[in-house]
Parts: C-alpha cells; structure tokens; sequence
C-alpha cells in the first residue's frame, strides 16, 4: 500500500512508523513544511495510560520516550500568594522536540520516507497514486480547508486569549497560577518538562488583556509584561519566547474524519482545549487506532470506517470535558473570591471527570484538608472531619444535619387538598432515608392554584391540623428537616392527574378559571388565563401569607416558594407570560414586583428564626424565555428581600420547554448564582450519589443538593 | 425483567405466513410481548397491522410497537388504529413512539423533518385526547412509551408519556439516558416511575451469525460507520444473552425484547432454551 501522510508532527510520524512496522511492504512518506530540527511549542504531557498503549504500539520508541520522561505527581494552585497541593495525579511530561526527534529516528529506522522543508499545495497531486492519504497537518490543515463541504469543520474560537512560553523555572507539580493586577485576572498553566525547562501558558480575558495593552504589545512587551506580574512565583527566572503570540483556541469538530481515501488525524480532526493537556495524547492514540484497523481490515474503506467509529467517542468525550474546562478558565474570575482550599477544589474538579471519592484516592490527605475546612474545624490537630455532603448546614435559626435533599413525590391521590395515602407514605419514607430536608410536593396556597383536583394543600385549617400530625410522627425518630413547598399553578392549574402526562387540562367539565400575570395560555390548545387585577395579586399574596402561617402552626421547619417552571409567580417572571403594560410588567425590575411583594409578606409573617427558600428557573428553554444574567439578578434581589435559600430549577416556562439534564448543566447554573448573586443554592440535577453531593457542596456549586 | 421477542417484520423477505406462525409460537414460549419495528422504505410490513394479525392468533402474549414513527402518520388515524389493535388484543398493546432516524422514511412519506420532535409531543397529548373522547373506542387505552436519547426526546417522555424505550445498545448506554429520564420525570413532578423498556438484536447459533450480521449491517446502512458498531453488539451466543440482560434488568429495565436479525423460526426455541438456562 502506498501511503502519503501530510504533516511531520506527532500524529503523522507515529502513524507512519506503526504502519511500517506492522506491514514493511507499505510505501510510507511524510511530507512537512518545516525543517526537521524546528520546534514549536515546549512540552507535552501523557499519562499513565497512554504510555501503556505507547509501549503495547511500538516498545521501541516508548522505551526511548520513557528515558526522556519527567515524572510529576502533584498539582499546585496558586491564588493570591497562597498554594495548595493535590497530589497522586501522576503525570508525565516529554519535550516536544525530543518526542519529535524519537519519532523521527524511528520513522528512518524502519523506513519511511521523510520529506522536510516541503510546502504542499494540492495534496492529492503530491501523493498521486497513493492508496491513502493521511492529514495529520495540525489544526490549520489544508486539507480540511480544500474540502470543507465533505469535512464540515465547525471552529469555536475561545473567548480567551493565551500565550506559550517557556521558563527555566523547575516545577515539581502542574501549576496554575492566578493573579489579579490593575487590568484584571491573569491566570498560568504551567509544567516541567525536561529537568530544567517548564511549559508556562498565560491566559485572561479579551477585556483584561486589551486593558493590559498587551493587543498592541510586541514579543518583548509581552514578557515583559507577564515576567513582572508574575515575578513572585518565576523567582528571578526568565520567560522564554518560540514564536509566542498572543491566540484564541480553536475548539474543532467535523462532521466527519474521512472522505474517499483520504482521512483527517489529531488536530486536523479535532482539537480540545490545551488546558486539560490531552492534544498530543488524542493524536498519537488517532495514530494507534488508524494503524490498527488497516492491519485488521482487508479493505481500506471499513478500515477507515472502524477507526472513526472507534476513535469519534473517545474524542468527543475528551471534546466535552475539555469544554467544560475551557469555559470554567473563561470564566474564572467568578469564583476567585472562593477561599484559596475551596478554589483548588472546583478547580479540580472543573470539567466533571473527577469527583470528591476520585480525589481521596489520590490524595487522601488533601481531601481530608478539603474536609476539615468545609466543617469549619480550623482547629489545629484536628484529624476527624465528616466528608462534605454530612456536614451541617445552617440557615437561620434552622440546622439541616446535613447537605442532602429528598423531595416527595408529585401525587395527585388527594381530596379537597387533603394529602392522599401517597403523600402521606411518601413523607414516612422521605423522613426515613437519611436526608438533612425533605421537600414536599407543591402544597397549593388555594383550591384553584391546585394543579389537579388530587393536588395537597394548605388553604384549610384542618390541612394545617393533618400536617401537623403527619410532620409529628414522621421526625419522631430523627433531625430530618422538612420544608412545605407553597405554589399556585396560575395557568398551569385545573389539570388532570399527571399519571399519563403533564398540562392536561380538565377542560370545561370539573374545571376552573385560570390566572395569570397576562391573558396566555401555557401552551397551544389549553385554556387563556385571565390577567391578574390588583385585587386577584392581592389575594394570591394574602393565599400565601395565611398558608406560611398555617406552615408555622404545623410545624414545617422552612417554606419555599415555588417561583420556577410555570407557576403563578413564576409567571411575573418570564417575559414569555409577562406581557403586563403596568407597573408589573415591562423591565425585570417591574416584572420582579409582584414576586418580591409575595417574599416580603411571607417573611413578615414566618417566624423570624425560621428560613424562607425560593424555588427559580435559572433559564426558561424557550425562545424568548429569561436567561442566567436574569436569573443571577432575580436571584440578588431575593437574597435582599429576605430569601435564605434558592433552589436552581429550569425549563417548563411554556409547554415542553426543559434544560438538558445531563451532568453538569443544572448544577453550574447553581453555581453561578451561589456565587454571582452570594446566596445559598439547592442545586437540582442528576446527583444520584453522595459522592456527587460532597464533590458540588465542597466546590461550592450549592449548598445543598437534590439527591434524585 | 420481563422477556419479549420480536417478530421479523423488517426481516427482508418475510412473509405474512411466518409472521403469524411466528406469533403463534412466540405465545406458547416464555416470553411476555411480540416486538414490531418501523421501517417505510425498506423492504419491511406496516408495524401494527402486523400486531393486529398477531392479536388475532394469540391470546396472552403483549404486543409492542418499537418503535411506530409517529410524525409519518396522521394522528387520528394512528389513534383509531392503535384503539383496534387495542380492541382486537383485548388491551395487550403498548405503544411506542418515536421519530425514527432515517430521513428517507420521510421522504418516502412526503412528510418533512422539521419540527418532527415538536409534532410528535403534539401527538402523543393529541392521541391521549381522542382516547379520552366519549365517542372514542371503549377500552383503555395503550401504555405509550417514547423512544430517542436527545435533550427534547427525554423531555417528550417526562412530559408526556407513560415510560421510555430504548433504541438499542450495551447496557450502559441504556444507563445514561435513562438516568437523565428519571431526573426528568421528577423534575416534571410525575407520580410513580416511568415505565422502562430496551431492545437488543439476535441472531442465535454459528448457522445464523454471520446473516445476522449483514442484516445488521444493511438494516443500519445509514448510520455510516457506525452499522459497524452496532451489528458487533449483535446476541449470538447464549452468554451474550444472558450478560446484556442481566445487565439491563440490573438498571432497572422492566421489560427487554429481543429482535431477531433472521427471519427463522429455529431462533424462537433456541432464545427459549437460553432462558430456559439462565438462573
């Protein structure tokens, strides 16, 4: 087989050893535009695991790669002067050029055809003939460019700007750094990676470094600039400069890796954000991967069909968590007023593939460093501290023995507002599992803000009489807390039991007239509500006093308003249900009135030493709908107002509208408003572990969390 | 976990004569439902038509769409329909629903792919509604499960449907959606749990593999590369029978049918021995 392979850098001359190890008959030639001996760039980092499919690919240049690997197993976070140290992360780290030159020796020694200093214009008629053509030409390729309608390249340019140099400084771990001048936040990425050289990356914002000047600087300027911010941690050593310009990261994607017998590899294909250091690392497994599926398949075509097959989820994977990574060192200068242990701790645990549990087996010291901080035992010598999620949580006057949160069950079994036998088995077993609070399903303040006609309620004396009862035998035995969550359905009222589907409406038959901030129905077909008057807000805020001071009188240890997803409050919210023209209506500050009008007279008449928690959307999922800045803003406002707590919810603004519930969405809408708006969160979401619970509580992403 | 098995209805080739013995032997064996599948330009039969005949020569055994691709029909009279097969079942139906992948399908209908998602949700309350209309047919209705793995497809069965159904795939791919189903039904404030359903493919003994494999292979055509990828999770063996549903069941998987990727009534006995087998 004839092979021509564009592109000398890792990707491109694994590949072509492997090929030619596997098959000495294949006619393999790499052709690359720069001289042999050209270096761009500093270090890169393996781990573990690839090197162990270095050593199963090719033992002979893994053992010349292992000679020249320095070993790290720290990382350092540096924030203000303070640093923190997570070990047991094992990480290796090899020169460029020296990984580049092993390459090289081995593609001569086995006999594959180096080309340098070549500029290839058209690919196919350089390699004409050849049976495959490999684009392994690095993020710019040329390739990718001439064929963009079959390659489909989607580029995500970085918000960020960053810089590589090099420095004599020795490190001993994986450094960030972090620090803040007069033009804003700087932020390092730095390793070792020979004895005496270190990879040291400088990153900000767009804003910060055209503030810095640094849009106009030189070179020279640059490190000037950069050598004098972070003198304290560079200790008198010098930044080195390789072609080192300021650039943005190209996040890239293609719709698909091959097209007849030519197939894109490493960075051509895709990259993913050097700050979780794995674009070598993809690039030489492409290698790896391609190499196999040729040696294994008789046809070229499913051979290149396997590899893409078997390479795109891998990638995509690391694609996802280098986004996740990407936007956190984005947006960075959100959580800087986190305490330096805290700080290290979301930051290692930014992109989702590492956890509280993973950590501790690491460096378990470090955990328990993380432990004793959060229990607040600064103490010297203490040594026992509960893990995150099993500390204590107080609000008011209110201590929850700790971070978990179950919420009942939403059944619509009841009479009159009177909870059937679901309600009321589903608070035993609630109360019975170990949480710190259980929530209630929505207790409705009135009998038309029920959802269906089986909907609880606490609009009666007598309903306030039956919880107490209930509440008395359930926390018998235990410090469970339990919170009433209070709601209106406003134009979600008057439905069906949810048994089949949610928004059903009863219609006219055993139905009731809905209200609402405006006359809109939820969603298309079901019935227009009718525009709340003053006198329809009034009673709806007079509905959620007397309920709160039935709360009391039964005993619940918090209330929370349900504000999120639709609801009656929720709908002075939403410019998706908010059309009003008077003073409740128009800007966020009107649309927050009526809201705040409700906070304000449940507070006044809730017990003092008793929490008040709100329900919000953090985004509304539908064209239109309120965003997070919304949210972060609502959110300030009800922490001013009186609100102890807020629980993150999403979606159901209008009909079928829901976020994404994968891993990290609802909770990093938690943690932008816990520590934009400085207000505790109850974060919603797939946290199905207590390992989940203690990683986002000790990240400080919320404070409490739903375990479902 | 409850077992089911498919009836060959997208095995190129079938006819309606071994459907019916199909159903008829699939009923005496220990499986609790007869699996359709969906597929209009392929050389496939009409899905419940083909339960509707399958009701007509059993008794006991469900009989379950996996999925009718919804958006391709018209929503009045997929509800009559499915009320027939209903009737003519004596309630044994359950309706699975979907968008299907393959955009010649809809092509071949003249229906358009935009807003598929959007007028599939539509659907599903449209059919619960006519059900519910005093001049509707009078027996319950179906159970209707929703099938797909993306953000709207979760949100269809939170909001809208009785449970989901899985596409296919190792058990782990069944564990994350479904974990993301769970949050969703509770974030949608559903009582009770959704009802859970999966799908693998069979081709059983060395006979019958490597047809298998290409009816795979063709079958999933248009996924590119990954036709690949999803024949190798073929069951051919009776211990990748007994891993991948003790897998599922292990997730909470209530009911698994096993679609045959050959069109031989051998498959049936031999899927029953491998049950027969298992502890």
């Amino acid at each position: 087989m004839r092979v021509g392979i564009l592109g000398a850098g890792p990707a491109g001359l694994y590949l072509g050893l492997l090929l030619k190890r596997a098959d000495p008959s294949h006619d393999v030639t790499i052709v690359e535009r720069n001289p042999a001996d050209a270096t761009y760039g500093w270090g890169v980092v393996f781990s573990d695991r690839t090197l162990g499919s270095f050593r199963d690919a090719d033992h002979r240049s893994f053992v010349r790669i292992d000679d020249d690997l320095v070993l790290w197993d720290a990382i350092d976070v540096r924030l203000e002067g303070e640093v923190v140290r997570c070990g047991g992360q094992a990480f290796s780290g090899i020169s460029r050029k020296r990984l580049l030159q092993i390459l090289q020796d081995r593609c001569r020694e086995l006999g594959v055809a180096l080309e340098f200093e070549e500029e290839v214009e058209d690919p196919w008629s350089r390699f004409e003939g050849a049976d495959l053509l490999v684009a392994a030409d690095g993020a710019n390729s040329l390739t990718r460019r001439l064929h963009e309608g079959i390659f489909r390249p989607r580029i995500n340019e970085g918000r960020s700007r960053y810089v590589w140099f090099g420095t004599t400084l020795p490190l001993d771990a994986f450094t960030f750094v972090f620090r803040r001048n007069e033009h804003g936040l700087f932020q390092v990425h730095a390793y070792p990676f020979d004895g005496s050289t270190s990879t040291f990356i400088v990153e900000t914002t767009e804003a910060t470094w055209r503030r810095a000047g640094l849009d106009e600087a030189t070179e020279d300027d640059s490190i000037a600039y950069c050598q004098d911010l972070f003198a304290e941690e560079l200790g008198g050593h010098r930044l080195l400069s390789n072609r080192s310009l300021w650039l943005s990261f190209p996040t890239i994607r293609c719709r698909t890796w091959r097209h007849g017998s030519v197939v894109l590899l490493g960075d051509a294909a895709h990259t993913a954000h050097f700050s979780i250091g794995s674009g070598t690392k993809l690039a030489m497994e492409d290698a790896i991967a391609l190499a196999d599926a040729v040696a294994r398949r008789e046809d070229l075509d499913s051979a290149l069909a396997e590899f893409e097959a078997e390479r795109r989820p891998v990638v995509e994977r690391f694609q996802q968590a280098a986004r996740q990574s990407r936007t956190y060192f984005e947006e960075t200068e959100r959580s800087t007023r986190l305490e330096p242990t805290q700080f290290a701790f979301h930051l290692l645990t930014r992109s989702g593939r590492m956890g509280y549990e993973d950590l501790r087996l690491r460096d378990p010291a470090f955990v328990t460093g993380v432990d004793t901080w959060f229990a607040g035992r600064r103490k010297t010598g203490v040594v026992v501290s509960p893990p995150p999620a099993l500390v204590p949580l107080s609000l008011r006057g209110v201590e929850t023995p700790n971070r978990v949160v179950v919420a009942m069950r939403d059944d619509d079994d009841g009479t009159d507002g009177t909870p059937g036998d679901g309600v009321v088995r589903g608070l035993g077993v609630a109360c019975g599992t170990g949480a710190g609070l259980v929530l209630t399903p929505g207790l409705a303040i009135s009998a038309d803000g029920r959802v269906t006609l089986g909907s609880p309620g606490l609009y009666r004396d007598d309903h306030a009489t039956q919880w107490e009862g209930l509440l008395t035998e359930a926390r018998a035995d235990g410090e469970v807390r339990v919170a009433a969550r209070l709601t209106h359905a406003g134009r979600r009222a008057s439905c069906r039991p949810r048994n089949h589907g949610v928004d059903r409406p009863l219609g006219v038959a055993g139905g009731w007239p809905l209200g609402s901030a405006s006359a809109i129905p939820y969603g298309p077909g079901m019935p227009v509500p009718r525009e709340l008057d003053e006198a329809g807000m009034t009673a709806v805020v007079d509905a959620f006093v007397s309920a709160a001071r039935r709360a009391a009188a039964a005993g619940f240890d918090l209330v929370l308003l349900h504000m999120a997803q639709g609801s009656m409050v929720a709908s002075y919210l939403s410019p998706l249900s908010n059309h009003r023209d008077d003073s409740y209506g128009g800007s966020l500050e009107a649309r927050l009135r009526f809201p705040l009008r409700v906070l304000r007279a449940v507070r006044d008449a809730w017990p003092n030493e008793r929490p008040v928690a709100v329900s919000i959307n953090a985004v509304d999922e539908a064209p239109g709908g309120a965003g997070l800045d919304q949210a972060v803003e609502v959110a300030a406002a009800l922490r001013e107002a009186g609100c102890d707590l807020i629980e993150v919810r999403a979606g159901q603004a209008v009909l079928g509208a829901m976020p994404s519930y994968g891993l990290y969405e609802l909770v990093s809408y938690s943690d932008r408003i816990r520590n934009e708006a400085q207000v505790p969160t109850l974060a919603f979401g797939p946290i199905g572990t207590i390992d989940r619970v203690s990683t986002i509580v000790a990240a400080g992403r919320a404070d409490l969390c739903h375990l479902v | 976990m409850r077992v089911g098995i498919g009836l060959p209805n997208a095995v190129p080739g079938t006819d309606g004569t071994l459907l019916v013995e199909w159903a008829r032997r699939a009923e005496q064996g220990p499986f609790t439902s007869l699996g359709v599948v969906d597929r209009l330009r392929y050389d496939a039969h009409e899905p419940l038509t083909t339960l509707a005949a399958a009701a007509a020569v059993t008794e006991r055994i469900g009989l379950v769409t996996m999925v009718v691709i919804g958006p391709l029909r018209n929503p009045a009279l997929l509800a009559k329909e499915a009320a027939t097969v209903q009737a003519m079942s004596g309630g044994r139906l359950v309706l699975g629903l979907g968008v299907g992948a393959r955009p010649d399908d809809y092509e071949a209908a003249g229906i358009p792919t935009a807003g598929r998602g959007e007028r599939l949700a539509a659907m599903i309350r449209e059919l619960r509604d006519r059900w519910d209309q005093p001049d509707g047919p009078k027996v319950d209705p179906p159970p209707i499960l929703a099938g797909g793995a993306s953000d709207p497809a979760v949100a269809r069965v939170a909001l809208h449907a009785d449970g989901y159904v899985h596409g296919g795939g190792p058990p782990r791919s069944f564990a994350r959606v479904v974990e993301r189903v769970r949050v969703a039904w509770r974030d949608a404030g559903r009582p009770g749990e959704p009802m859970l359903w999966g799908q693998g493919y069979l081709a059983l003994g060395d006979d019958a593999r490597e047809r298998g494999l290409a009816y795979m292979r063709d079958y999933y055509a248009f996924t590119g590369p990954f036709a690949e990828k999803i024949a190798a999770g073929l069951l051919t063996t009776p211990q990748d029978v007994a891993a991948f549903l003790r897998g599922y069941a292990d997730l909470g998987c209530q009911e698994m049918v096993l679609l045959p990727a050959v069109a031989e009534l051998e498959q049936i006995g031999r899927l029953q021995d491998v049950l027969g087998s298992l502890p």
